[in-house]
């Protein structure tokens, strides 16, 4: 009966006034109890997720003092300046190595935390999450120190085994390795604990089916543990694709954008424009970039979770 | 008396001639000011967070002695410029249409909201009137088309020169800061030999002994200033008054043939710094010189009290094309929404009376310098110490015989501001600290430029 369809409640009462008793089946069904119950979180979604969507893509196609529509000029203007090149190819860097290393290291975690008996995994699980529970600005002050141009406390280790200060976050590379870091540090444990999820989700028969037939731990690995995972890790992905790809505070904390540009991304590129520059409608141009490129994302991983659930519901 | 005019209402029988009188009576009574509780309105007021806790409590006071006299509630936020809240806070009011009535705009905010803000020529005749003219950084940022569209304010204004240690400036770096800029109005033979060579010498000489000038290439408002400087010293204009990209020129190469010796004598992180990187260089005694207001010492006298005793703010050296000093006024603006505009106006006005902002600038220990020439004689400038007269150089006068200066003038607003905000002058000098050449950030300036200017 949670199709949504009506349901005949006090069919024995005879009907009042036909507006009246109108009024009163559609307030009775499901679908609308169902829908006004909803409406809040509808309303907060389209107050604060859909009506600044679009007030962004109307606001792009403005010119810098916001008087005259400009089409797709500030996109078109964009493409063509060196820096904003340089921004795309460290957004797609940051973003895709970010997400490749965070699912391998949250693989490699989640199988080792698998294999822990009883208690132990529960210490480990709440340990291997705490970083991220903690607020990411707060960690990232907390690196930031740590690579500190000055005070670095990694120079300060390494300089006890007399090696040379390295400048954490004054060569591009360097700082863009510190970066990605950082944000796998951080985005780790939600691989760890999504893959656990479904690594405790795959039945034991498999394997003792598999073990039977005679299969290795690699075999079992490739033949049983990722076939059932796989709408998992690819939901996992696109998720952390979606957030890396956003990412401000990384960057804005630990490098601004710096050493000449070489760690900015979308978001922190867009502030520095929009908000600092006094250029909003190019700054909100430049943080729709990231639109075309979330939706192939997701357009291709969610047909494949949706057409693989099919294979197996058939 | 009242109870009487009751009894007579009452005994008199209501007639076409009373009921005239009683009707003019209710239309002219609108227009009696009646002073009641808070009769004046509500005022809303958003001040930019001072970095001396004690800056918001004085501020604070001063406005609720106003509200009180004038029967105005006054609301006062103190935003924090941290994280470029203040900005957020900004654009956010500029698009919402609402907020405060007041605020404290940074620098290149007010051509940024131009169209949503009140003319005050009104409030600058009268406080221009009373205490002189306002230097021309003030008018370059505020007054647009020929209307100030902001007040200059001392709250938050900076100047941001050098402030060096005395020792290490007198050896190695042979100068004597002290002798060259002493706690007097005197303008000494030794300020003329005060030159960016001077700079660049005593810099080699501090390095060597590990006591690098903390200045920096990153793209935050302390690296800019200091490397505008250094281009306007040299005449190097990357973009002039008319909006014409101008890096191609014979004196940007000059003044960065000069920068290619500079970045060898800056420190190795140079280019990441921030802008508390070189106040904690000199606070931890790293570095011999820095170019900051006097909020690093201020920080120095409670957590090294010896830094702090051998540390002076004194002016900028002298170039080909004179002397520079970097300059950041706050200005209070007014939104062209607000619903108090007369009370606003008054506010300004009272806040910014000499009584009020010398109260402002003694609580602050001199860090607010106010626009207003006439007013550049407060003792607090004098008193401040460890050591006795170490700020007494931080706000130009004219026996200084320097400029004020904000990085990317005289290129047009809108322009300077993507040059300011986007660090293009300090990342030129971090391209050559990587080993580019000039002609090739010159190159890379102009590519940027270019999209600057469109």
């Amino acid at each position: 009966m949670a199709d949504g369809a009506s349901i005949p409640i006090d069919l024995m009462k005879p009907a009042g006034p036909t507006g009246r008793s109108t009024m009163r089946r559609f307030a009775q069904r499901r679908s609308t109890i169902g829908f006004l119950l909803c409406l809040p979180l509808i309303l907060l979604v389209a107050g604060f997720v859909i009506y600044p969507a679009f007030y962004a893509i109307y606001l792009s196609m403005l010119n810098k003092k916001m008087t005259a529509f400009v089409g797709l000029g500030n996109f078109e203007f964009l493409l063509k300046r060196h820096t904003f090149q340089l921004v795309i190819f460290q957004s797609c860097l940051f973003a895709i190595t970010a997400v490749v290393l965070k699912a391998l290291i949250g693989f490699v975690l989640a199988h080792l935390m698998h294999n822990i008996p009883g208690k132990n995994q529960r210490i480990w699980r709440g340990l291997l999450l705490v970083p991220w529970v903690i607020p990411l600005a707060l960690s990232t002050l907390t690196w930031w120190w740590m690579f500190d141009p000055s005070y670095s406390a990694f120079n300060w280790v390494l300089n006890q085994f007399g090696i040379a200060n390295v400048p954490w976050l004054g060569v591009g590379w360097i700082a863009r390795f510190c970066t990605i870091t950082v944000n796998v540090w951080y985005g780790t444990p939600f691989f760890m604990i999504m893959y656990l999820a479904a690594l405790k989700s795959v039945p034991d028969q498999l394997y003792e089916a598999a073990a039977i037939d005679g299969a290795g731990a690699m075999q079992k690995l490739f033949f049983v543990t990722l076939p059932m995972m796989r709408n998992i890790i690819a939901i996992t992905v696109l998720f952390s694709l979606i957030v890396t790809f956003a990412d401000f505070d990384i960057v804005r904390i630990l490098t601004s954008g710096g050493p000449q540009d070489m760690t900015h991304v979308f978001a922190t590129y867009a502030f520095q424009i929009g908000i600092q520059s006094g250029d909003i409608p190019l700054g909100a141009a430049d943080s729709l970039f990231m639109f075309p490129i979330l939706a192939f994302a997701a357009f291709f991983v969610l047909r494949g979770v949706t057409k693989r659930t099919q294979e197996i519901a058939a | 008396m009242t109870s009487r005019m009751m009894t007579t209402v009452k005994a008199g029988r209501p007639t076409r001639r009373k009921a005239l009188k009683l009707g003019v009576a209710s239309a002219l009574l609108p227009l009696v000011h009646i002073r009641t509780g808070r009769a004046a309105g509500k005022l809303s007021i958003g001040f930019w967070d001072h970095w001396v806790p004690t800056g918001n409590a004085v501020m604070q006071k001063q406005v609720e002695a106003w509200g009180q006299k004038n029967q105005v509630e006054v609301q006062a936020d103190f935003i924090t410029s941290n994280g470029n809240k203040n900005l957020l806070t900004i654009a956010a009011e500029a698009q919402a249409k609402t907020g405060h009535d007041v605020f404290a705009f940074p620098t290149w905010e007010i051509h940024n909201n131009v169209d949503n803000l009140e003319p005050m020529d009104d409030v600058m005749k009268e406080l221009t009137g009373k205490y002189g003219s306002v230097n021309h950084v003030c008018e370059y940022l505020a007054k647009i088309k020929g209307h100030w569209m902001a007040v200059p304010t001392s709250s938050g204004t900076q100047y941001k020169g050098p402030c060096g240690r005395i020792s290490l400036l007198k050896d190695p770096g042979g100068i004597d800061v002290q002798a060259m800029y002493p706690a007097k109005a005197e303008h000494t033979a030794l300020s003329d030999k005060w030159t960016w060579d001077a700079h660049q010498a005593a810099a080699e000489a501090c390095k060597k002994i590990g006591k690098p000038f903390g200045i920096g290439l990153g793209t935050t408002s302390d690296s800019v200033d200091c490397i505008g400087t250094l281009f306007a010293a040299f005449g190097a204009e990357l973009v002039d008054k008319d909006g014409n990209i101008t890096v191609k020129s014979d004196k940007v190469k000059q003044v960065l043939e000069f920068g290619q010796k500079m970045v060898k004598v800056l420190p190795d992180d140079a280019v990441s710094y921030d802008d508390a990187s070189n106040n904690r260089a000199l606070i931890s005694g790293q570095s011999a010189l820095i170019w900051n207001p006097p909020s690093a010492w201020a920080v120095a006298k409670r957590d090294a009290p010896q830094v702090a005793a051998d540390s002076w703010s004194f002016p900028a050296p002298i170039g080909p094309a004179g002397r520079f000093e970097p300059y950041l006024p706050y200005f209070w603006g007014l939104w062209n929404f607000s619903k108090n505009k007369p009370a606003a106006k008054e506010l300004i006005v009272y806040l910014m009376q000499r009584d009020n902002v010398q109260a402002r600038c003694n609580e602050v220990a001199g860090y607010d310098v106010p626009p207003f020439d006439s007013m550049l004689d407060f003792k607090i400038w004098e008193e401040v110490e460890p050591p006795k007269g170490t700020v007494y150089n931080y706000p130009l006068r004219p026996f200084h015989k320097a400029t004020p200066h904000i990085a990317a003038l005289p290129a047009p607003p809108d322009i300077a501001v993507q040059i300011y905000n986007r660090g293009t002058m300090p990342t030129m000098l971090a391209k050559l600290k990587s080993g580019q050449s000039i002609d090739q950030v010159i190159s890379w300036a102009n590519d940027e430029l270019e999209g600057f200017t469109r």
